[in-house]
């Protein structure tokens, strides 16, 4: 029997990087490609695109649509571009509720007005029933490199600094928690935002960040192992200057995950030089999104190609590539 | 001093001393705080039987997977379950080619499940420990009241205690101190583990917590006593939770049970009682089913009693990884060699 896509090729961990060396690489092998970077540079010009599939649709803290646009726009930025045009792909289920296609299209208006972004072209597919689950959007972006700017994992090295963007994991256990039916208070919510402004910021402070990364699927886990064999360095994380919220953790706790492994909507990683950590914190501080930055971890040249962590009690333990789903644990 | 401190002085001048924790979700919260390397030399923590998918057999898999081929059939299982191999596929296999396979949270879940989709026979496999059982005996009881027919158990709900009592008859077996089930005591209470007659401690799930229990079992030790401490006292009582107790015994009866590694164990599993049988799919849609015994030399069986280490296993880390493993203990998220695999090989 011929191999089948499950869902766990489609979850950002071991499986989809296999997926994409085994089958996608192969077949379209190119040199901006096969950077593997959220977005593509070429030239003075950035691309990217990403699909959206999310259920609910709806959630505390934004929507599908709001995370189509900021997810593209947080792709660019991270690239070291100013995000210009999107365009806009949905593929909607028939008998699909009219107002809610609606809310969609204005929370997606919003965000991009808040990026400074125009969505410049677009389609709508309608399939039949059960054929899509609501609705699907893939969205592109173009932006313009800045100058002087060189985001690549190349430029990483031993003694620089990790810093995240705030608290880790909200959108990911926001999105748990309604489908487990789990009463989250007020306060936690999706943190589905444009960081694109932040990030423009960051690099006037410090043009020569070596590498920025969007902390979305498999969390800071998959995003640091990511960097860690790109840059072929080591990087050891502080467990006690990890910004999570306690309910966010005892999400984590109910449930049987790692907090690091959790997807974030509007969280980087940022690998900055040592002597610019203070004054791009500050930067970041600025704004909303990055309110509870923080220093996370450095560099290193020892463990090679591994993410290792600190823990409160002084243990030292290695941070995996996550693997497949997350799923709850039995008991 | 710090709790590390304590239990390096508890230790000093001590012989070697194995402790079991019994419970999955110890052994990942023991890794993820990395408590493992900060023990001393002579305190070895090994794992137990407390990873509900890695004690299932291959022929419930076989089971689940057979069912879920029949048409308007739904299976609902706990994520967990998916990736596990039985004899020739799995249920995340048979979910990519076709079957309708429903991953849930809750049994409860299902009576939702069941209600929306009357023309399908929704199949519950129904896992765990003490833990879950409850909620699942309190899901056949909600269907019954509200009338649901096309809600089913495929049941191999298993006891922790009578696993613990088989682990220390058996000579292979050594054990100084157990680290015994937080969640399952909550039920059970600690009275039940009375007859351990070792050394045990019902323990929490922060790592301070996990350090109080080791050094609780290292005082124990030191002043010659055997008793089951308490060190989860805010949910833990010493009669348990009543009312899941009546729950669970008033839907299932308890019978002899299967354990993958541990063979069958007296009075170690839960079977949905006969005024109930209209719920056990294995009743209603009986299936013959021929498991293939595989032939490999997966050490899950030894692995789960504590006898050999995940690292002492051939395949470990070879042959057998999270992303192609061999044995359940690799897929389990909560799986002794899933752990080891994951926090515990790589050394810095």
């Amino acid at each position: 029997m011929s191999k089948k896509i499950t869902m766990a090729h489609g979850a950002g961990g071991k499986f989809s990087a296999d997926l994409i060396k085994e089958i996608i690489l192969p077949a379209f092998d190119n040199e901006y490609l096969n950077e593997l970077h959220d977005g593509a540079k070429i030239g003075k010009l950035a691309m990217t695109t990403d699909s959206y599939v999310i259920r609910p649709l709806f959630f505390r803290g934004g929507n599908i649509g709001k995370l189509s646009i900021c997810g593209t726009v947080n792709d660019l930025a991270v690239t070291g571009a100013v995000p210009k045009y999107i365009s806009v792909g949905a593929i909607i289920e028939e008998g699909f509720d009219f107002d809610a296609l609606k809310k969609i299209v204005n929370s997606m208006a919003a965000a991009a007005n808040e990026a400074g972004v125009k969505i410049v072209t677009g389609d709508t597919k309608v399939v039949g029933k059960d054929q899509a689950d609501g609705i699907f959007i893939n969205t592109a972006g173009i932006g313009e490199i800045i100058e002087g700017v060189d985001i690549s994992a190349k430029n990483v090295q031993a003694g620089m600094k990790i810093l995240i963007s705030g608290t880790i994991g909200d959108h990911a256990a926001t999105i748990l928690s309604e489908r487990h039916g789990l009463e989250l208070p007020e306060n936690i919510k999706s943190d589905c935002a444009p960081l694109n402004k932040m990030i423009f910021e960051m690099l006037k402070v410090e043009p020569k960040i070596a590498m920025l990364r969007d902390a979305t699927r498999g969390g800071i886990a998959a995003v640091l192992n990511e960097i860690a064999a790109a840059a072929n360095v080591g990087i050891i994380l502080e467990e006690n200057k990890i910004p999570v919220r306690t309910e966010v953790q005892s999400v984590c706790d109910i449930l049987g995950f790692d907090a690091l492994e959790l997807a974030n909507e509007g969280k980087i990683i940022a690998v900055v030089p040592k002597n610019s950590a203070e004054k791009i914190l500050a930067a970041m501080k600025n704004f909303d999104c990055g309110k509870n930055a923080a220093e996370i971890g450095e560099v290193t040249e020892k463990f090679s190609g591994k993410v290792g962590l600190h823990t409160n009690i002084g243990g030292l333990r290695i941070v995996d590539l996550p693997v497949g789903e997350l799923v709850p644990r039995i008991c | 001093m710090s709790l590390i401190e304590k239990i390096n002085k508890l230790a000093e001048g001590k012989k070697n001393l194995r402790f079991m924790e019994v419970c999955g979700t110890h052994t990942v919260a023991i890794f993820r705080a990395g408590i493992r390397n900060i023990l001393p030399p002579n305190v070895e923590l090994v794992s137990g039987p407390g990873c509900p998918v890695c004690v299932t057999n291959d022929d419930f898999i076989d089971k689940a997977v057979a069912y879920s081929k029949i048409k308007n059939v739904t299976v609902a299982t706990f994520g967990d379950m998916l990736k596990v191999p039985g004899s020739n596929s799995t249920l995340a296999e048979e979910a990519a080619a076709g079957a309708d396979v429903k991953i849930i949270y809750s049994p409860l879940d299902c009576l939702k499940i069941a209600a929306e989709n009357p023309a399908r026979r929704v199949i519950f496999l129904a896992v765990g420990f003490e833990t879950t059982a409850p909620t699942a005996a309190a899901t056949i009881l909600s269907a019954r009241k509200a009338g649901l027919k096309n809600l089913f158990f495929l049941s191999a709900q298993k006891l922790v205690p009578p696993a613990l009592k088989m682990l220390l008859a058996d000579s292979e077996v050594k054990v100084d101190g157990f680290l015994l089930p937080g969640h399952v005591a909550v039920v059970t209470g600690t009275k039940i583990f009375e007859f351990l007659k070792i050394p045990a401690v019902v323990a929490g799930f922060e790592a301070e917590e996990i350090l109080l229990a080791i050094i609780n079992l290292l005082k124990q030790i030191d002043e010659g006593r055997t008793e089951i401490s308490n060190e989860y006292k805010s949910v833990v009582k010493a009669e348990g939770n009543i009312s899941a107790q009546n729950i669970l015994a008033q839907v299932y009866e308890t019978v002899d049970a299967d354990w993958r590694g541990l063979g069958t164990i007296p009075k170690s599993g839960l079977r949905v009682r006969d005024e109930f049988s209209d719920f056990d799919i294995e009743k209603i849609m009986p299936l013959e089913i021929k498991s293939v015994k595989k032939n490999t030399a997966c050490r899950c069986g030894e692995v789960l009693r504590g006898v050999c280490k995940p690292t002492e296993c051939k395949l470990f880390g070879k042959a057998c990884q999270p992303l192609h493993a061999i044995g359940p203990c690799m897929i389990s998220v909560e799986g002794v060699c899933a752990a080891w695999y994951k926090y515990g090989t790589l050394k810095f």
